[in-house]
């Protein structure tokens, strides 16, 4: 199953990265004879309501809809690691203060959050590096700052049982200093859930970023990220039933197979299966 | 008990305390004074926009104002609406018993489709059942709520035209008839919510069944006789359920993002598309209550696991 679906997501992936160079109709051509059209030779997806070709629509999409998925994850897991780091190498309160936030996140509500900050901070980082790549900052950061805790906890204890093992010891009695163990000895050793956790981590994060999409308070309109396709498609689902279909199945599609990756992953990596 | 859920209560507090000052400091760093509304406006005069200032307090330190800000919430002085000109608190009360009649509905639904299959299925690991439990439960949370949202009102409300895919809370009727009615317009939006979340309670039972299955007690259990259901209902249940309460409390959040999404594709009159609605209202009042109320729900759900998880656990004291 995991093999399988590394196969369709790289299949998917580079669709979406060099598919825009073979398929060569542009995104917002306008054509009123081909309004909602069903998928044919000419537009094998189909049209949306302003005849606009819905293939090259949504290799375009996949490509942000794809980038915020594991950019946010880079950012989950960078701020996990650094704070599981932190909390599992210290003792006391430091390791208290910052497991209480960690937790105390964990009972944040994420979605309303997540949709609060977007609407108090939008308007300025528009302002300050234009709307799309404000947008695209502001939505990465923000789910990247909603997804850390898993990671910080699993971090935290892969390092308070792997800083008592005998090879840490016997690198701090041949006089390693604390960062030295931390970044030589114990992080490469704790870093293999993390890979496991960060793989559902770029999932999360795609349905996260079409669900704000889908909820019109994400990307612009003239950026037909999956979500953004499926919330425009919602409104003619009795005529053009194909538009929702083929948003929605690319999402689900990408979904399944980061999850069926990070199981099997997780499989390979768990020594401890159950038979 | 009574102690051990006066304790619990206790450390909510600080959490509810943590979340309101995330909320305030959030409000106080945005750009462009969104509480300010008033006082920006270009049509007063600058002195009566400076004693506004001074009246609201926006120029007071951020702890003094946050005191102030929480004080307020607390005697339920929640400040009116910008759009719709009536008290936050009377427009959230309103909606808040929809919400928690879905979310409610859904996770029982959730729990009567979990448990009784992560429970076979962990008594027959890697049988067929099981693999097709397993595959059918991958599905299920990759399949985001607004897809499955808009599958089942393509299939059910557009093709077959069985059920109304738009939520009223104004059925004309009465008597048997609008318990059907209200009964056919909830089918949908509770099973999108429900099943998202059996798919992956399914999995944490099953995990946690396996757990325990294999642990001593159960076989002494069958060896003093006691029937297949018995030791599975009573002694692998019972304990198996401890982690999963702790796992479906962790979900909360989830919960309720999956329901603010369920009820924006069903046009259900919720605290989430309140929600919506005034985000795109630019109704700061109502965002910020609606968002405080979002995390008192997460919270009080959480405090019910918490309880829930003492009357399973025999181990954990109330002293």
């Amino acid at each position: 199953m995991a093999v399988a679906s590394v196969v369709i997501l790289a299949l998917l992936t580079s669709a979406v990265v060099f598919g825009p160079l073979i398929w060569r109709m542009p995104i917002n051509e306008i054509d009123f004879t081909a309004r909602l059209a069903a998928p044919s030779g000419v537009h094998p997806f189909g049209t949306d309501d302003l005849g606009q070709d819905l293939l090259a629509r949504m290799l375009y999409g996949g490509r942000i809809s794809l980038a915020v998925g594991f950019a946010a994850m880079m950012v989950a897991i960078v701020a996990g690691t650094l704070i599981g780091a932190i909390s599992g190498i210290s003792r006391g309160s430091v390791d208290a203060v910052l497991m209480w936030i960690t937790d105390l996140f964990l009972a944040l509500p994420q979605l309303p959050l997540l949709l609060l900050v977007i609407y108090l901070f939008r308007d300025f980082l528009k302002g300050w590096v234009g709307p799309e790549g404000g947008v695209f900052i502001l939505i990465v950061l923000v789910i990247g700052a909603f997804r850390w805790m898993p990671v910080a906890r699993l971090v935290r204890a892969q390092f308070l049982s792997l800083r008592e093992k005998e090879f840490v010891e016997a690198a701090r009695a041949l006089g390693a200093t604390t960062p030295r163990l931390v970044i030589r000895h114990i992080l490469p050793n704790s870093l293999g859930p993390v890979i496991v956790a960060g793989t559902i981590d770029v999932g999360v994060a795609i349905i996260a970023e079409s669900t704000l999409s889908f909820l019109g308070l994400g990307f612009p309109p003239d950026i037909p990220t999956w979500g953004r396709l499926l919330f425009d498609a919602k409104d003619y689902l009795d005529i053009a039933p194909h538009w929702a279909l083929f948003a929605g199945g690319a999402i689900f599609l990408t979904v399944l197979t980061i999850n069926f990756i990070g199981d099997g992953l997780r499989d390979a990596l768990d020594p401890r299966k159950v038979m | 008990m009574g102690k051990y859920i006066l304790r619990r209560l206790m450390t909510a507090l600080p959490s509810l305390l943590g979340i309101s000052l995330i909320l305030f400091v959030l409000l106080a760093l945005a750009p462009g004074d969104p509480f300010g509304e008033l006082a920006n406006n270009s049509n007063i005069p600058p002195e009566v926009r400076a004693a506004l200032r001074v009246k609201f307090g926006i120029d007071d330190p951020i702890f003094v104002r946050y005191v102030r800000w929480l004080v307020a919430m607390l005697q339920g002085d929640w400040g009116f609406s910008f759009a719709s000109r009536i008290d936050v608190d009377k427009l959230i009360l309103q909606r808040v018993p929809t919400t928690l009649f879905v979310v409610g509905s859904s996770q029982i639904l959730a729990l009567a489709v979990a448990l009784p299959v992560g429970v076979y299925a962990a008594m027959r690991p890697y049988s067929i059942f099981d693999q097709i439990a397993n595959t059918f439960a991958f599905i299920g949370f990759s399949l985001p709520t607004f897809f499955t949202g808009l599958l089942l009102i393509l299939i059910f409300s557009v093709n077959l035209g069985w059920l109304p895919f738009v939520y009223r809370t104004d059925i004309p009727s009465g008597g048997w008839h609008w318990y059907l009615e209200y009964f056919k317009q909830a089918i949908m939006p509770i099973t999108v919510l429900g099943l998202f979340q059996a798919a992956s309670y399914t999995r944490y039972v099953r995990s946690a069944v396996l757990d325990v299955i294999r642990l001593d007690y159960v076989t002494t259990a069958r060896a003093k006789g006691l029937n297949e259901g018995k030791v599975v209902i009573k002694h692998v249940v019972r304990n198996a359920l401890i982690p999963v309460v702790t796992l479906v409390a962790l979900q909360m959040p989830a919960v309720f993002g999956g329901a603010i999404v369920t009820e924006q594709i069903f046009r259900i009159p919720g605290i989430g598309s309140l929600l919506i609605t005034s985000i795109l209202a630019n109704d700061t009042p109502v965002i910020m209550a609606v968002t405080f109320v979002f995390a008192c729900l997460v919270v009080i759900f959480n405090l019910l696991a918490d309880i829930i998880y003492g009357w399973l656990d025999p181990r954990i004291s109330y002293g």
